[in-house]
């Protein structure tokens, strides 16, 4: 019975990496047509899929949405978890509600939306639309890291503050702000990854000149077939796992996904 | 609650955040109800047209298609995901365990576009799979897997799987192992226990890993679009096609609304 469930859950885990394995392959390989198992190595993709231009623009248009993105949410994400853990106010459960939705609506239809009110607004498409497109992306993952933190601070410890004369400002940003650092820093870190990778609301939202790494990744597959895609989607794929191990380490990733329990 | 130091500066960006996602929605909403006038980005009066063009035989064909491919996905997703699920939320080893987390939720933070990608390597005619096949000596010409509805499918399981797991592991992890053990100091066998304490307990994350799952893809684009390569068209690429091919764009949310669900289930 256990032997039974360690294999299925082995052939499960082998199904989920086959692909980042196989594409592992593919990247080093030496010729331009796929062969499995490749005959000679090389590192060439790696250098082209580099040195191609709209990668290169795409990873800097990325990283100023992402820059901005997962900083205004981070401020906003913490205000309000903080404002959720402590107070009762109107519209409360309303607005939680609706700043987690986009956990479950098709990213497709948000980024249409953010595409159509940007259109009868006026609004240029700049990196305005995209940042605030993606702000509302990732927010919900800013608000569980941050409000989970905020239930494992002992409040005493700022009860201890007050009574001995700091006043809330100073409370905030002597005893609350720091005891909250690994939760503000990994809610950031999904935020980021979040946004850098976001692909489906970002077709919609983006222009020719500035179209993140994951549009310009979608155009090269439509029109290239090298392995120079393979290459970057190695690169990828090794940030994306060493950053998330990070964070499982920083504040524990099951706390966050909600499949562990914090006390 | 005597005083209650700067409420509204922690709130009014929240509520500013909600305010434009609410509106994004809603501009989706009433789009969907205007006139397309050709040629025109600026759609015309309110009409409910849209929503009775979609009976057209064609675009009826691929609404059915997509509904039976988001079937066929949560249907595998749940009963793959649920042994993860499983181990996940009741391996001991904790190095076992963060292994197994960040296996499962590294796809949902790399993007479509790179799973995608990588699945298009390992179905290709020239691919992983194929290869393997073939030099094994089992096939003899390379089996058609891309463009077919079985890649698209098996793509959308790997794209949907870490959504359905995180969703049934919330759901494991509430359920008190007392009741297992109760079941078995009673006389029930494992096979027993699971089928008749804990099955019926992970319910609510049943429930919510399957609609997730179909909504997540319904909503699937770039898997269909590269995978399935105009072979296999669901109704996201039915939508972008009309968007951006033919500038319709009134049509694109009445395509859309189906789509739209309840969001309340997520976090458990």
């Amino acid at each position: 019975m256990r032997l039974l469930g360690a294999v299925t859950v082995t052939a499960i885990l082998g199904f989920l990496l086959l692909p980042a394995l196989v594409v592992t392959l593919a990247a080093f390989n030496g010729r331009a047509i796929l062969s499995f198992p490749p005959e000679t190595w090389s590192w060439r993709w790696f250098v082209k899929a580099i040195e191609y231009q709209d990668f290169q623009l795409g990873f800097r248009n990325g990283l100023i949405v992402t820059a901005w993105a997962s900083s205004i949410a981070l401020v906003v994400g913490a205000a309000f978890a903080l404002a959720l853990e402590r107070y009762e106010f109107r519209f409360k459960r309303a607005l939680e509600t609706v700043l987690l939705s986009p956990l479950v609506v098709p990213h497709f239809t948000v980024g249409l939306g953010f595409l159509i009110l940007a259109a009868q607004l006026g609004w240029a498409r700049g990196y305005a639309v995209i940042v605030v497109c993606h702000v509302v992306l990732v927010l919900p993952f800013v608000l569980r890291s941050v409000y989970i933190s905020l239930r494992n601070l002992d409040p005493r410890l700022e009860l201890a503050a007050a009574s001995l004369g700091a006043p809330p400002l100073r409370v905030l940003t002597t005893v609350t702000l720091p005891l909250l650092l690994p939760g503000l820093v990994s809610g950031w870190l999904f935020a980021a990854i979040l946004s850098f990778n976001e692909f489906t609301a970002s077709l919609f939202v983006t222009a020719q000149n500035t179209q993140t790494l994951p549009v310009a990744l979608y155009n090269y597959v439509r029109e290239y077939a090298d392995p120079s895609m393979a290459a970057i989607s190695v690169m990828y794929i090794v940030v994306t796992a060493t950053l998330l191990t990070f964070a499982n380490v920083f504040l524990g990733l099951g706390k966050v996904l909600n499949v562990e329990h914090s006390r | 609650m005597t005083s209650r130091p700067f409420l509204r500066v922690l709130v009014s960006p929240a509520a500013l955040c909600a305010l434009g996602f609410v509106a994004a929605l809603a501009a989706v909403m009433q789009y969907s109800l205007r006139a397309y006038v050709p040629g025109s980005l600026e759609p015309g009066g309110f009409t409910l047209e849209n929503f009775a063009a979609l009976m057209k035989p064609l675009y009826a064909r691929v609404f059915f298609d997509t509904v039976w491919i988001c079937f066929l996905t949560a249907f595998f997703t749940l009963i793959i995901g649920y042994p993860l699920a499983y181990a996940l939320v009741h391996a001991r080893n904790v190095a076992l365990k963060s292994a197994i987390l960040v296996i499962t939720v590294t796809p949902l933070f790399l993007g479509e576009v790179v799973r995608t990608y990588s699945w298009i390597v390992v179905l290709g005619n020239n691919g992983f799979l194929n290869s393997m096949l073939l030099k094994s000596g089992l096939i003899e010409q390379p089996l058609q897997l891309m463009f077919t509805r079985f890649g698209v499918v098996t793509a959308l399981v790997h794209v949907t799987l870490p959504v359905m797991v995180i969703m049934l592991a919330a759901a494991l992890s509430h359920i008190d192992r007392d009741y297992e053990r109760a079941a078995a100091s009673l006389g029930a066998g494992p096979i027993r226990a699971f089928v008749t304490v804990t099955l019926p307990l992970s319910t609510p994350g049943i429930i919510a890993g399957v609609t997730t799952a179909f909504a997540w893809t319904f909503s699937a684009f770039a898997t269909p679009q590269l995978i399935g390569g105009g072979r296999v068209n669901m109704v996201s690429n039915l939508v972008y096609q009309l968007g951006f091919a033919s500038f319709n764009f009134p049509s694109r949310p009445a395509c859309r609304s189906p789509a739209s669900r309840s969001p309340s289930q997520c976090w458990g």
